[in-house]
């Protein structure tokens, strides 16, 4: 606790990397993932496709990914770009399920009604389907960014920046009050993220609480 | 790049099997290690989400468990484990099961809670005991999911149980972190596509048993479940659907 508290500055500087690596593959998987995920949602052929390329990236050990993204892309290895490719797979395999998967859950009077007053077909699914399918994406989400912010140090061990920098100094200094202050700041900004997407989630859905109040009265 | 035809003629150089240090030995000692740190989750997670998800006491502690654990760096874990307990089996183990006891736990308090309460209601009032009611009504039924936990668990381990090596143990971590470590990129490729391969080929058996274990008779018609990292989101999303669904269905 004590070397935290004496290199705040730099807990601050590997917090950032750290915060960078993680969490644009994160936003970049949600771009990429909500489209893809809302197109082939409707075509059971094109969407069992996806599930199962979504699977075997998802099998692929991350740490592997990094030693291997560079014979597939012209990065070099160890670049900070192979990191943000691989994790940016990972968060596209396992939301491009959770996307068709929430819209499935839309209730269907909710859907018909939506018909009924005249939306058209994209329009439906931009602003009823989309929408109401945000409480399940915002679950995949916070698995997707605290297993990102995990994987991140992880990577320390092939020389990826950020807070895990710290477990492999600590360790090879044989000081364990920095691996202690690594785990606890990296503890710490987990479940600041983790919190964060959760109140987003809820701030974006106002209604429901109100569903859930009228579903406990029925 | 060639890197990737020396990773393979190693691969396929038969003599790079054999010995202490060979590939076949690092299998090996990859797979005890996930052997172990999955049987030690196993026998931790899956007796609480058994008694939770029966009892239905303490959902909160399950949900909050599981964010935490997950929340907790592995890497930071083994090697405090290391500088505190030696080297060993024991740091190894427990930096893994923080990654094992999420899904199992997740999973069999997902799988019991779920079971449909007309279902032990009926069981209940035939005259078994809770026990029974427990082992012949409940564990059947939620056997898929707790499987669920088990193949997310398993993989999760064997993925990560690489950083191993960082710690001076073996597995197939040696191969990606000593390649990396004297530049030899092809070695630490050797490594990446060994553990990818394990992976593959452990999560395609589990998924199997997974298939399997779904009590009736339809399930050839059933399509392959895909779990992954679903039984922990479940957990998330189920907590806060579950209050109103039960009241609608209860009355």
């Amino acid at each position: 606790m004590r070397y935290l508290l004496n290199h705040l500055d730099t807990a601050w500087a590997l917090t950032l990397i750290h915060l960078r690596l993680s969490l644009i593959p994160v936003l970049l998987g949600l771009l990429i993932a909500v489209p893809l995920g809302a197109l082939v949602w409707r075509n059971p052929t094109l969407r069992r496709l996806t599930t199962l390329t979504a699977s075997i990236i998802f099998t692929i050990p991350s740490l592997a990914l990094f030693v291997v993204l560079p014979l597939i892309i012209p990065t070099r290895i160890l670049d900070e770009t192979n990191v943000i490719v691989a994790l940016t797979l990972y968060t596209t395999a396992l939301l491009v399920r959770a996307v068709p998967e929430a819209l499935d859950a839309v209730p269907a009077d909710a859907r018909d009604a939506a018909t009924a007053v005249g939306y058209t077909r994209i329009g439906q699914l931009l602003k009823v389907e989309l929408p109401l399918a945000v409480p399940v994406l915002t679950a995949s989400l916070r698995v997707v960014a605290v297993t990102n912010i995990s994987m991140v140090a992880v990577g320390s061990v092939i020389g990826i920046g950020g807070l895990g920098t710290w477990f492999t100094e600590g360790y090879q200094a044989d000081k364990s009050d920095q691996i202690i202050a690594g785990i606890i700041a990296i503890f710490v900004i987990a479940i600041v993220i983790d919190v964060a997407i959760l109140l987003g989630g809820r701030l974006a859905t106002p209604w429901t609480r109100s569903r859930m109040r009228a579903g406990a009265a029925a | 790049m060639n890197f990737l035809q020396q990773a393979l003629d190693f691969i396929f150089t038969g003599s790079n099997w054999a010995g202490r240090a060979g590939l076949g030995a690092r299998i090996v000692e990859h797979l005890q290690y996930t052997a172990v740190a999955v049987g030690v989750s196993a026998l931790i997670a899956i007796p609480i989400g058994l008694l939770i998800g029966h009892t239905g006491r303490g959902s909160f502690l399950v949900v909050t468990t599981v964010n935490a654990l997950r929340a907790l760096p592995t890497l930071g874990v083994l090697l405090l484990g290391v500088l505190l307990w030696g080297l060993g089996l024991l740091p190894p183990t427990v930096a893994l099961c923080l990654l094992g006891i999420p899904p199992l736990l997740a999973g069999t308090y997902a799988g019991i809670a779920n079971v449909d309460p007309r279902i032990t209601d009926a069981a209940r009032s035939m005259g078994m005991t809770e026990q029974r009611v427990l082992t012949r009504v409940e564990l059947p039924l939620a056997m898929p999911l707790i499987l669920g936990g088990l193949r997310t668990a398993t993989l999760q381990v064997v993925a990560t149980a690489t950083i191993a090596a960082y710690a001076s143990l073996g597995g197939l971590g040696r191969y990606l972190i000593d390649g990396i470590k004297v530049r030899q990129f092809y070695l630490a490729l050797v490594g990446a596509l060994l553990v990818t391969v394990l992976a593959l080929m452990i999560d395609g058996l589990l998924a199997l048993a997974v298939w399997a274990s779904v009590p009736g008779a339809d399930r050839m018609r059933r399509r392959m479940p895909q779990p992954l990292l679903d039984d922990e989101v479940r957990v998330d999303t189920g907590a806060a659907a579950r209050p109103a669904s039960l009241t609608v269905e209860g009355w």
